[in-house]
């Protein structure tokens, strides 16, 4: 089964943090996604750019309008996402909480829709 | 269902309904395990409870029922999702999802006991609210109607009910495994399911609103799942969840007036308290602490054996209770605990020293909306025979009071302080 683990975080805390911390953050999500992917739980996995850079787009009786930012201003921000493969809840739980950003923000773990014939 | 009026019958439907009483949830564990689904097992279970009536009358009851029960509900379900699978042909298919295990459903001993942890694992996974814990628990572990779990908590069946279906349908999307969880995950998951079971207790407990006896049964389904718990699984924290549970209901008597007023611990008849109940909970306070690996519920619990152990309110050993807590403020330092621990040391010959700490801990701010905290400063400086603070404490706590037993207890003292004031 597919598991979507959503990684949300203050984008203001990680913009505050020095430079070294930084680095060793990013290095400990380097070694996460080689472990995932070397347990073939890997099925993708990005990081986002940050929420300044989002545009929301609707249709409303037929006409687009696009919005600057995200959908919900929130205190967390989306700011990347695994997509897993896990036998039940209880192990993409585990994965998820091997994410770095578990420990700063928080992750949602959604699993996948699957519909009839797959 | 109507059988004939012979004895006979009669005898058979009694079988069944002792049977339905005894072993429904184990056989609705088992069923789930096999059938891989909630709905699926108890409506099987239904359908081979109502087949027992019919078949037990016609060739006695089996040797046994439990494992009758099971392979009948079992091959009842196979047999109807066949039916309805070959309509889609699709028969290999489903075939295949209703053999999630080579379990022949004639479970053994150990498998029962299994069965029956899953199925309290699954109802108090960490991933449901508790509200959907306790829902889930109660009308599939304890076997409780809707209606019941509703009356008892408040809420209106339909509430309830849609607590239970969206429990189930995360259950079954989200695929939260039907497991016992591995040993590495035990400690926390054991949590979850004891803090659910004292939660159930409480409700029943400290309930001040709401048709009392339906609420007191509530704290007798808690100790009946705390025992359920302690058959299953060999841990030492259950036993002090136990323990805790029977010495609190062995005051339950004597903690309310007839009509319906709060008396508090020093003021009870302790010949009202329940002896049995207190031999029970204080034995297995000893078999959790001399396990070693107990916790915060098994400390609780040996505070309140001791407090069973003073025949006057007098004689209680507050020095004991004092280092009781000091542990237990290592093993949870929660401000609550550290009011406790004020309050027994101020018990202990020193109420200047707990006041003073009550005083810190109410500048820290978490106790600052915490009535009992403000009743606990009140009840010090009553001792201490400062009425004027008393009477004020004792007003800071009436503002923030919700339950009314509790509120007109603390009006009450109010009134005594207020008096004495006036007096002296």
């Amino acid at each position: 089964m597919k598991y979507l683990c959503l990684i949300y975080d203050a984008e203001s805390t990680l913009a505050a943090m020095p430079k070294d911390q930084m680095d060793a953050f990013m290095g400990e999500y380097y070694t996460f996604s080689n472990e995932l992917a070397s347990a073939g739980q890997m099925v993708v996995g990005e990081e986002l750019q940050p929420v300044h850079s989002a545009t929301t787009v609707r249709i409303r009786n037929g006409k687009m309008t696009t919005t600057d930012g995200p959908f919900a201003e929130t205190k967390e921000q989306l700011g990347g996402f695994y997509l897993v493969n896990a036998v039940d809840l209880n192990e993409a739980i585990q994965i998820a909480a091997r994410i770095p950003s578990a420990r700063t923000g928080s992750i949602e773990v959604r699993p996948i829709a699957v519909h009839g014939g797959q | 269902m109507t059988l004939g009026g012979e004895s006979q019958g009669d005898s058979v439907r009694d079988r069944v309904d002792a049977v339905y009483r005894s072993d429904s949830r184990r056989v609705l564990a088992t069923l789930i395990r096999l059938l891989g689904d909630f709905d699926r097992a108890e409506e099987a279970m239904h359908i081979a409870f109502a087949a027992a009536l019919q078949s037990w009358e016609r060739d006695g009851v089996p040797a046994n029922p439990r494992a009758w029960l099971i392979s009948t509900a079992r091959f009842k379900s196979i047999d109807a999702e066949r039916r309805r699978a070959r309509l889609d042909s699709m028969v290999d298919v489903v075939t295949e999802q209703l053999h999630p295990t080579p379990d022949s459903g004639d479970a053994d001993d150990r498998d029962v006991v299994d069965d029956q942890l899953r199925l309290i694992f699954t109802c108090c996974h960490p991933a449901l609210s508790h509200e959907a814990q306790i829902a889930l628990t109660l009308r599939e572990v304890c076997g409780l109607t809707t209606e019941e779990i509703a009356h008892a908590f408040l809420a209106t069946p339909p509430t309830v009910a849609q607590r239970i279906v969206r429990a189930k349908a995360k259950i079954r999307d989200a695929r939260i495994p039907y497991q016992i969880p591995p040993l590495a995950e035990l400690p926390a998951r054991l949590d979850a399911v004891l803090h659910v079971v004292y939660l159930v207790f409480n409700e029943g407990y400290s309930a001040s609103a709401g048709d009392l006896l339906t609420r007191r049964d509530l704290s007798g389904e808690a100790i009946r799942l705390g025992r359920l718990l302690a058959g299953l699984l060999a841990e030492p924290e259950v036993w002090g969840l136990l323990a805790l549970m029977l010495l609190q209901e062995s005051r339950r008597a004597a903690r309310t007036s007839p009509n319906g007023d709060l008396i508090l611990l020093e003021a009870q008849d302790r010949a009202a308290w329940d002896q049995a109940l207190i031999a029970e909970g204080s034995a297995m306070v000893q078999r959790a602490l001399s396990s070693r690996r107990f916790g915060s519920y098994t400390l609780q619990a040996a505070i309140a054996a001791v407090h069973a152990d003073a025949t006057a309110a007098s004689s209680t050993d507050w020095r004991q209770i004092v280092g009781l807590y000091d542990v237990l403020r290592r093993a949870d330092p929660s401000p609550v605990i550290a009011l406790n621990r004020a309050v027994a040391l101020a018990m202990s010959g020193a109420p200047e020293v707990g006041l003073v700490e009550i005083d810190a801990l109410l500048a820290q701010g978490e106790l600052r909306d915490y009535h009992l905290a403000h009743a606990a400063r009140a009840d010090l400086l009553r001792r201490l025979a400062r009425y004027d603070d008393a009477a004020a404490a004792y007003r800071q706590a009436l503002a923030l009071v919700q339950q009314e037993p509790e509120r007109r207890f603390l009006q009450r003292r109010l009134a005594e302080v207020s008096e004495r004031n006036a007096g002296g």
